[in-house]
C-alpha cells in the first residue's frame, strides 16, 4: 500500500493525519523541521529558493527515508512562487532517484475536476460522497480546536507567574485533542484544552503590550520556521496576534472572500491596489487593521528572497510613518539565528515600551493642563 | 514648454521602449529617458532600494531617482498580463507602488494597470486612460496606440532577425539609414553560437550583464537570444513536459527557449544569466539545469550577475568555458 505524506505547518498535521487515515491511507506523520532538515533541504534546492520551499524539501526527503512514497500538497494559480512548489519539488526529487507520486490539489474554484480526482484517489476505503464530506468536516472542526488552543496561548503566555508554564500545558493540551476523534471527542476535549489554559496561573495587572504578526503563511504557522519567535516574544512580555491562521486562510480560499478578507484589501488598497501574490498585501492591510486597534508594534516575517513580502517591506516604513506604528522585518533563512533574534526583539519590545510611557504622559500632562 | 514624462531605461524598457515612445510622440508628449546604466545610477538604486531586493528591481530604483527631477510625470504602468495567460513577477505588479512609498519627492506616477485578462480590448482603454493624463481625446489617444503598435511589430520583427534591442531601436529612429544591416545571423561566420537566456532586461542592460554580449563576440562566437527566435517555435514547447505552464511572462520565455534550443540542437552551448536575488530565477534555472542535464551534448553554464560582478571575473569564467565548448567540438570533429 502507498504511503502519503504532505507538508507540515505547525500543529495542523494532527488534523490531516487524521483524514487520511480516515480515508484508508497509510501516514508518514511529516516530522519537525531540525537542522537536518534545513541541511537537507539546503544541499538540495536551488540557492535562491525561498526557505519554505528548502524546508519543505528537506522534510519530503525524510519523508521518504522513513517509507512515504506519495506526497499530497497545494498548487496554485500564482503569482507566486509557492503554485509552482510541487512542480520543482517532484523533478528535485525524481533527479535524487525518488520518483514520487505527487497529489497536488488546485484552487476547486478553477479546476473543480483536479479537486474530486485527487480526493478520489485518497479516498482509498471507498467512503461515499456523505461519508468523505462528513469526514472533512470533523477534520475542519479539530483544526478549528487546533487553532483555538494556540491563539489562546498566546494571550495568557505574557500574563503566566511561572515561566514556561503555558508551553508546557499547551503541548500536553495538544494530545488531548490529537487523541479525540469524533465530533463530540474534539468539542469536548478543546473545552477542556481551553479550561485548562485559563486555569495557568497568571498575573492580571500586568502592563502587557500587544504585537501583530505579518507575513508569509509557512513561516508564520511552522513555528520551527521562526524560531519559535511567538513564544520569545510572549516570554517577554508581549501578547501577540497573528494574522493568519490556517483555518482563516484556508476559508479565504476555497470560498468567496470573506468579510474580513474585503476590509484587509480595502486597507491596503490606498498603499498596494494590486494583488501580487503570497501575502504581500495582506501584510500592508494588516499592519493598518491592527495599528487602528491600537496595537503598540508589528512583527513582519518574511522568508529571504519572498517576492511579495519584499514588496511589502518596501512599503511598510511609509505605512509605519502614517500610522505611527513602529515595525520589525525578519527575514529568515537556515542561518538566522535564536540569538541574535532574541536581541533584536527585545530591543524591539523595549522600544514599544518607551513609546507607550511617553505617550502616557503626554496624556497625564495633557490632562493636568486642563486640569489646571 | 511641452510636459516631460520619463521613462526608466529599465525592466520593460527593452521590450516596450518603442511603442510607447511612438505613442507619446503621438500625443505630443516629450520623452525623457534615464539613459544607458552607469555607475552612478546602479549606486543610488543600490542605496535607496531594500536589500533584499534582487538586482534589476535597484537598479530601477537607480533610474528612476535619475530622472525624477527633470520630468513632470514617471511612466511606471502597472503590467500585470499581456497575453491572457502569463503575467508578470510580483515585483513588477507593485513596482509604482513601491517607487511611490519609498522614493522621496517623485513626481505623480501614471500606474495604469494593464491586464488582458479582464474587459474588452483592455490594451487601448489603459493607453486611453494613460493619455488622459496628458488631455489626450480617446479618438486621438486610439489613433496614436494604432501607430505605435505598428512600430512595436517593426521593432519585433528586428528582434527576431537578430538584432539587439540597442541596435533595434537606433534603426527604428533612422529608418532611412542606407547602411546594410549587419544581419547578424550572418554574421556568424563564427564556428561557434551560444544561446543567451535570461531577463530582456539583464542580457541587454550592457552595464549589469559585464557586457557579456559583446564579450563573446570578442571570443569569436555567435549570439542567439529568446527574442531572436521566433514566438510561435516557442509556443510550440507547450508547457515544457511540466504539468502546469510556469506562470511568469519572462520566465516562461526562457523555459520555451531552453527547451527547443536543447532540443533543436542549433547551439554549441547554453548561457543562462541570472539576477542575485531573483526569486522566479531560482526556479527557472532548476528546471534548465534539469533539462541541461538530459541534453549532456550542448554544455550549459549559469552566470550570476550582481552590483559587484566584475569585468575580470566574469571574462575568465566565460573564455573558460568558450575554450571548453571549442575543444569539445574540434574532438567531435576529429572522432568522425
Ligand atoms: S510568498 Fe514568498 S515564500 Fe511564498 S512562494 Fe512566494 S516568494 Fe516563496
Ligand atoms: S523576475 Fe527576478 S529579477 Fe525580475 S523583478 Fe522579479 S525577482 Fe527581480
Amino acid at each position: 500500500m502507498s504511503k502519503v505524506t504532505f507538508p507540515r505547518m505547525g500543529e495542523s498535521w494532527r488534523t490531516f493525519k487524521m483524514l487520511l487515515e480516515d480515508l484508508g491511507n497509510e501516514v508518514v506523520v511529516p516530522p519537525r523541521p531540525s537542522k537536518k532538515t534545513l541541511d537537507l533541504g539546503v544541499r538540495h534546492s536551488p540557492e535562491f529558493a525561498c526557505f519554505p520551499l528548502k524546508i519543505l524539501t528537506g522534510t519530503y526527503l525524510e519523508t521518504i527515508e522513513m517509507g512515504a512514497d506519495t506526497i499530497v500538497t497545494s498548487g496554485g494559480m500564482g503569482p507566486c512562487r509557492a503554485g509552482e512548489y510541487a512542480m520543482l519539488h517532484h523533478k528535485i526529487l525524481k533527479d535524487l532517484g525518488h520518483d514520487m507520486k505527487m497529489i497536488v490539489f488546485e484552487l476547486p474554484r478553477y479546476y473543480p475536476f483536479n479537486f474530486i480526482k485527487n480526493v478520489w484517489t485518497l479516498n482509498k476505503s471507498r467512503v461515499c460522497i456523505r461519508g468523505i464530506i462528513s469526514r472533512i468536516k470533523r477534520a475542519w472542526r479539530k483544526l478549528q480546536a487546533l487553532d483555538n488552543a494556540e491563539k489562546l496561548s498566546h494571550v495568557v503566555r505574557p500574563r503566566e507567574i511561572n515561566r514556561g508554564a503555558t508551553t508546557r500545558v499547551y503541548h500536553k493540551i495538544l494530545d488531548w485533542i490529537d487523541q479525540a476523534y469524533t465530533t463530540e471527542q474534539i468539542i469536548e476535549a478543546e473545552a477542556a484544552a481551553l479550561e485548562a489554559m485559563r486555569n495557568i496561573p497568571q498575573d492580571h495587572t500586568r502592563e502587557v503590550l500587544k504585537v501583530g504578526i505579518i507575513g508569509e503563511i509557512y513561516v508564520l504557522l511552522e513555528p520551527a520556521s521562526n524560531l519559535e519567535m511567538e513564544e520569545t516574544l510572549g516570554n517577554l512580555g508581549v501578547e501577540v496576534e497573528r494574522s493568519m491562521f490556517l483555518t482563516g486562510w484556508t476559508r479565504d480560499n476555497t470560498w468567496t472572500e470573506t468579510t474580513q478578507g474585503m476590509t484587509v484589501k480595502e486597507a491596503a488598497a490606498p498603499y498596494l491596489p494590486e494583488l501580487i501574490g503570497g501575502h504581500g498585501r495582506d501584510s500592508i492591510g494588516n499592519t493598518i487593521l491592527f495599528a487602528k486597534r491600537g496595537f503598540d508594534g508589528m512583527v513582519q516575517l518574511a522568508p529571504f528572497t519572498c517576492i511579495p513580502e519584499i514588496v511589502a517591506r518596501t512599503i511598510l516604513p511609509r505605512v509605519s510613518r502614517d500610522y505611527d506604528i513602529p515595525i520589525l522585518t525578519f527575514f529568515l533563512d537556515e542561518q538566522t539565528g535564536k540569538a541574535g533574534m532574541s536581541t533584536r526583539l527585545e530591543a524591539f519590545t523595549e522600544l514599544m515600551r518607551r513609546k507607550k510611557l511617553l505617550l502616557k504622559k503626554k496624556n497625564v500632562a495633557q490632562k493636568n493642563i486642563y486640569i489646571a | 514648454m511641452a510636459v516631460k514624462v520619463g521613462i526608466p531605461s529599465s525592466l520593460l524598457f527593452y521590450v516596450f521602449f518603442p511603442f510607447w515612445q511612438s505613442f507619446f510622440k503621438e500625443i505630443g508628449v516629450q520623452v525623457v529617458t534615464s539613459g544607458k546604466t552607469t555607475k552612478s545610477i546602479l549606486d543610488k538604486g543600490v542605496r535607496e532600494a531594500l536589500a533584499d531586493a534582487c538586482v534589476p528591481v535597484k537598479l530601477f530604483f537607480g533610474h528612476v531617482i535619475d530622472i525624477k527631477d527633470n520630468v513632470d510625470y514617471l511612466f511606471i504602468p502597472r503590467v500585470v498580463c499581456l497575453n491572457q495567460k502569463t503575467i508578470f513577477c510580483p515585483k513588477f505588479l507593485g513596482l509604482p507602488d513601491m517607487i511611490r512609498f519609498s522614493v522621496d519627492n517623485v513626481p505623480p506616477v501614471i500606474d495604469v494597470r494593464m491586464d488582458t485578462r479582464v474587459g474588452r480590448f483592455p490594451l487601448v482603454k489603459a493607453y486611453q486612460e494613460v493619455g488622459a493624463y496628458f488631455g489626450a481625446s480617446k479618438i486621438s489617444a486610439l489613433r496614436a496606440y494604432l501607430k505605435a503598435r505598428q512600430v512595436l511589430n517593426h521593432y519585433r520583427a528586428l528582434l527576431i532577425k537578430g538584432f539587439t534591442p540597442a541596435e533595434a531601436m537606433a534603426r527604428l529612429n533612422n529608418p532611412d539609414e542606407s547602411k546594410p544591416a549587419p544581419r547578424p545571423r550572418e554574421n556568424l561566420k563564427s564556428n561557434l553560437k551560444f544561446a543567451v537566456l535570461g531577463y530582456p532586461y539583464n542580457i541587454y542592460d550592457s552595464f549589469i550583464s559585464v557586457n557579456i554580449l559583446e564579450k563573446l563576440k570578442k571570443l569569436g562566437v555567435g549570439v542567439l537570444t529568446a527574442e531572436n527566435i521566433h514566438p510561435f517555435l516557442l509556443a510550440l514547447q507547450k508547457n515544457c513536459g511540466l504539468p502546469k505552464r510556469l506562470f511568469w511572462t519572462f520566465s516562461d520565455i526562457a523555459l520555451k527557449a531552453a527547451h527547443f534550443l536543447f532540443k533543436h540542437g542549433r547551439v554549441d552551448g547554453v548561457l543562462h544569466l541570472t539576477a542575485f536575488g531573483c526569486g522566479p530565477d531560482s526556479l527557472l534555472n532548476k528546471f534548465i539545469e534539469l533539462e541541461a542535464k538530459k541534453h549532456r551534448n550542448i554544455p550549459f553554464m549559469t552566470l550570476m550577475i550582481d552590483e559587484h560582478t566584475g569585468e575580470a571575473g566574469m571574462a575568465t569564467r566565460l573564455e573558460a568555458f568558450v575554450d571548453m565548448v571549442r575543444r569539445r567540438k574540434e574532438m567531435i570533429a576529429c572522432q568522425r
